[in-house]
């Protein structure tokens, strides 16, 4: 299909937009390139994610390696204070919107479908549009380092410092349209889930049957829902501060700079929680499976998440201790940081209660998990001590309490994650990764991970601040920045292992994965690994909780797993994997069609942000915030006037969906509690 | 392997501990656990046993980790477990044990929180206006009729009481051995009790984020005896002397000549706003944020290029020559 190979000039889009089939043609590639740029396939845009988050991850990883050389000896010259200033904002932000968030996004993307029993998201031209503006967000923010310098306020941004006074240059600006394009991108793909969980989950999966993963998604896709707005404010009251001469947070004009430290941390603290609840669901896979034993007490484990939830509303105070509010607020806030580790430390006590007494097989992506259980342990233990208020006027601003996110956010998400990728690997790709080297992979992450930020509680309470480029001699802290900068380029090497592995397991020594390597408990082993692009040849019923699992198992009187006869896997079995998901045909199964206009429309999002940066210093350059607007809405335009699904042969029957996106053939799984029966169209 | 790994992390941690509370103040001078006053003292009585639960609570729960993962690994792959779902005494047991001790914590925290929310009053009470300045501070005595820099200089053994305010952005207030950090925020005004036991020059620096040269906004405290510190006044208080003839008077006429002067007050001789206040320039042992130590050569590096030196620092470089610099040293020895 090369005549389409062009994509349309924004100017032809925007004057005729509306006539899709005579304009362009839909795309209908199923390999190459362009079914990618096109694809609406969740499992497509999971992968995406996954791979544009991990360079991000290297990228962000690189920066913190500058960081960790400039800081290594006292008085550093590898960067100056200009360049270190801009490469810790950039590490943070970086970590923080490009990597830990869409890394979890993969894994909603990828896995909450096939774990409800649905062959898509609720919307999944949205989702094609979240990715891309994801992507252009991300590439937004990093050009600035091309065009005449990052931001450099730090990923907090604290005002009056990101204020024209203080820093005229355009760093901010990318900062703050970055964010907001990044923004954008998450409140659409929370809305997306939030639908499709809600409404597309297989007939008998009532909520309390939701594998736990997908409860955690559904948390914080609700967090992401509400928190972003607040960000979304934020920056807007910042913008127009500086574009538009505003003076919200200007205190010589009334403004108040510790607004937006309210309304930052509004935003910030639940971000926390999105970051670390969807690592927490993956290890509350990963445990049970590989305890050979159910999750322990499932339904306390979702309401401590539910719980945390909620209680994360209420805590962001504990950010600004040091501003002064007084000794109400302080104590306030005190007492309900304090007691959100209530839930916490219920799940840390459920999680070692699932390994209790079971069958540990310690692979890589167990590893991990109980990786996470411990090192999140630190984290949450050193959390508790900056909920003490008095105790947290020595540490916050410390590296103290860099190395307690780190516990957080490392050795809490990443380690969680890292179980994901080692556990969802062969059912994404069909391969096994290697366990020798995941093995090596786990321990010199563990090893590198404890030295690079367990040093940095010591540094921290003995007076080194955070964010500085430099520190003098004088103050006794080279040793622990020295074994620090040590421990992070063992964490380098280990992500470099992690590479090999991915190249060693495919390229040199592929072990083709089967449906369900790990004796798993989930819908989404029940099927063929990778999976069918349409998922499920029928759509499943579910019975109960750990479905999979139910087939596979029933339990004796003295409650031990027992085989049942012809169950899948068990021995002479093969009836689970043998749908292969090469062919459409012969199934029926007709699934939502690639778009070009998730891309169009996410462009204009940059091409908008541009606009504004550069309206700023000259004025005419607000012209081409007009253009990106013309972008958005003629991509939304023609994507509206673009049916969701094609025919696809004549002849054949296609339900038309009743709202606009929606698959057509898996809108009815989702009433509760009652089992709805199966589509009946979708198996014939 | 396992053993091994945790076992290394085990004597990781040991052995930090150890270092930790083995090092000496003097290698240290931030050090944060070691307060040299009743209010860091406040804060030490709340974060040592509060380090001392949650000691327990990490060994406990690594513990049982480290036994699971040790005990319970699969020996066989015809293990077949019992399938414990849950059990609602267990969890609502390990649900109420941690809250009951974080409400004893709470019940201590609150009343620090109050105790050191209180505003130091009375006669004796020594009081200090200072202002953070991108990136330097300024110490104002009001009642002594004396300004200074970088060195907040207090008597021993008497509450000192703090009024907070920035010229610019935000900064933070961090003398870790004689309290914990306060922000200094434009257009507020926070309040803090300082006190040292002992003479002696106690380090600290800002603390929260405040633009380029952040690391180089360093402070040191100076704790006098209550003599000492009143002889302290009485010499900065004074105006300054102006030399006339020499070095030092072509000196003081090039302070004005090259601009100095509108950014410096010299008591007695000028009168600038922007940059910190000269006039007893000898009496502090460090310049520029605290950065630098007070000597000729580091004034002589200072001069020829002081943004070279502190990054985005607002005193520009004067292209002074070599000669001029001499002369301008030789004027700011004079102002003792």
């Amino acid at each position: 299909m090369t005549t389409v190979l062009e994509p349309p000039s924004p100017e032809a889009l925007t004057t005729a937009p509306a006539d899709d089939t005579g304009l362009m043609r839909r795309p209908t590639e199923p390999q190459g390139v362009w079914s990618w740029i096109t694809t609406v396939d969740h499992k497509r845009i999971g992968i995406l994610y996954g791979v544009t988050a991990f360079i991000f991850f290297l990228a962000g990883g690189i920066e913190a390696l500058l960081l960790r050389l400039q800081l290594a000896k006292p008085n550093g010259t590898v960067l100056g204070a200009a360049a270190y200033n801009e490469v810790f904002t950039m590490h943070g932000t970086t970590m923080v919107f490009l990597v830990v968030m869409p890394l979890s996004a993969a894994f909603f993307n990828f896995m909450m479908p096939l774990q409800i029993g649905a062959r898509d998201v609720a919307f999944p031209r949205l989702n094609a549009f979240s990715y891309w503006a994801f992507l252009f967000g991300g590439l937004f923010l990093y050009s600035s380092f091309l065009l005449g310098g990052a931001p450099d306020g730090g990923w907090f941004g604290y005002a009056p410092n990101t204020s024209i006074v203080f820093s005229p240059g355009h760093g901010i600006d990318f900062w703050v349209f970055g964010l907001q394009i990044l923004g954008i991108a998450s409140t659409v793909s929370a809305v997306n889930f939030i639908v499709t969980m809600l409404n597309m989950r297989a007939p008998g999966m009532t909520l309390m049957r939701m594998p736990i993963f997908s409860w955690m998604t559904l948390i914080s896709s609700f967090l992401i829902l509400f928190a972003m707005p607040v960000i979304t404010v934020a920056l807007f009251l910042l913008a127009f501060d500086r574009n538009f001469g505003a003076n919200f947070f200007n205190p010589a004009a009334g403004g108040d700079p510790v607004l937006w430290q309210h309304l930052f941390w509004i935003f910030g603290h639940p971000e926390v929680y999105i970051l670390i609840l969807p690592a927490m669901g993956m290890v509350s896979e990963v445990l049970p499976v590989f305890s050979r034993k159910p999750l322990f007490g499932y339904p306390v484990m979702v309401f401590s998440g539910i719980a945390i939830g909620f209680m994360g509303w209420g805590v962001w105070v504990h950010h600004m201790f040091s501003v002064g509010l007084g000794p109400v607020a302080v104590s306030a806030f005190s007492l309900s940081t304090m007691f959100i580790a209530v839930p916490t430390g219920v799940k840390i006590f459920n999680w070692i209660a699932t390994t209790w007494k079971g069958s540990l097989k310690l692979s890589t992506p167990m590893l991990f998990a109980m990786g996470f259980v411990a090192m999140f342990t630190i984290g949450g233990l050193s959390g508790v001590t900056h909920a003490v208020a008095p105790h947290d006027r020595q540490q916050t601003d410390t590296y103290y309490v860099v190395a307690h996110f780190h516990y957080v956010l490392f050795g809490g998400a990443l380690f969680g994650i890292m179980a994901g990728i080692y556990y969802w690997w062969p059912k994404i790709f069909g391969t096994m990764l290697n366990e020798r080297l995941g093995k090596l992979n786990f321990w010199t992450w563990f090893l590198g991970f404890n030295m690079a930020f367990g040093p940095m509680h010591i540094l921290g309470l003995q007076g080194m601040p955070r964010r500085i480029y430099t520190y003098d001699d004088s103050l006794g802290l080279n040793v622990w920045n020295m074994v620090s900068t040590v421990g992070a380029f063992i964490i380098a090497f280990s992500v470099s292992v992690f590479m090999f592995n991915i190249w060693h397991s495919h390229k040199r020594n592929r072990v083709q994965a089967p449906g369900d390597p790990w004796d798993a408990r989930t819908l989404e082993w029940s099927i063929s690994s990778p999976p069918p692009h349409y998922n499920f040849a029928e759509i499943p019923t579910v019975h109960a909780l750990d479905e999979f699992w139910h087939r596979k198992y029933t339990e004796d009187d003295d409650g031990r797993p027992v085989r049942v006869a012809g169950s899948p896997g068990s021995e002479g079995d093969d009836a689970a994997h043998d749908d292969h998901g090469d062919d459409d045909h012969g199934h029926g199964i007709h699934m939502p069609s690639p778009s070009y206009f998730p891309l169009v429309a996410a462009f204009g999002l940059p091409v908008m942000g541009y606009g504004m940066v550069y309206g700023r210093s000259s004025g005419q350059s607000y012209v081409v915030v007009v253009l990106g607007a013309l972008i958005l809405l003629g991509g939304l335009f023609a994507w509206a006037m673009e049916p969701s699904a094609e025919p696809e042969e004549e002849g054949q029957e296609v339900i038309e969906p009743a709202t606009d996106d929606q698959p057509a053939l898996v809108t009815a799984g989702g009433e509760e509690p009652a089992p709805a029966p199966a589509p009946e169209e979708s198996g014939s | 392997m396992t053993r091994a790994g945790r076992l290394r992390t085990l004597s990781t941690t040991v052995a930090a501990a150890l270092l930790l509370v083995s090092c000496g103040d003097q290698e240290l001078p931030q050090n944060a656990l070691d307060p040299q006053g009743p209010v860091a003292q406040k804060l030490a009585n709340l974060i040592n046993p509060v380090f001392a639960v949650a000691a327990v609570v990490f060994v406990l729960v690594q513990g049982l980790v480290l036994y699971s993962a040790l005990r319970f690994r699969r020996r066989s792959d015809d293990e077949a477990p019992r399938q414990v779902h849950g059990n609602a005494k267990m969890e609502l047991g390990w649900t109420i044990a941690p809250a009951l001790i974080l409400l004893v914590i709470s019940v201590f925290t609150v009343g620090t929180i109050a105790d050191i929310n209180r505003k130091a009053e009375g006669a004796d009470v020594v009081s200090v206006n200072v202002t953070g300045h991108q990136w330097w501070w300024e110490f104002e005595y009001p009642d002594r009729g004396v300004v200074t820099a970088n060195e907040l200089h207090i008597p021993t053994g008497r509450e000192v009481a703090l009024r907070l305010t920035s010229d610019d952005v935000i900064h933070s207030f961090w003398p870790p051995k004689l309290a914990g950090k306060l922000d200094v925020i434009p257009g507020r005004a926070n309040f803090m009790t300082l006190e040292a036991d002992e003479p002696g020059t106690y380090f600290g620096q800002c603390a929260e984020f405040c633009g380029l040269s952040h690391a180089d906004m360093r402070l040191r405290v100076v704790a006098h005896t209550p003599e000492d510190f009143d002889e302290w006044v009485r010499t900065n208080a004074a105006p300054a002397e102006r030399p006339t003839e020499g070095e030092a008077g072509e000196g003081a006429a090039l302070f004005r000549q090259k601009g100095c002067a509108s950014c410096h007050t010299v008591n007695g001789y000028s009168a600038g706003e922007l940059g910190p206040d000269l006039t007893h320039l000898q009496q502090r042992k460090v310049f520029a944020g605290a950065t630098f130590d007070l000597n000729e050569q580091n004034l002589r590096v200072w001069l020829r290029d002081p943004p070279g030196e502190k990054p985005g620092s607002l005193m520009p470089n004067l292209e002074l020559s070599e000669d001029e610099i001499t002369k301008l040293i030789a004027y700011l020895e004079t102002l003792k």
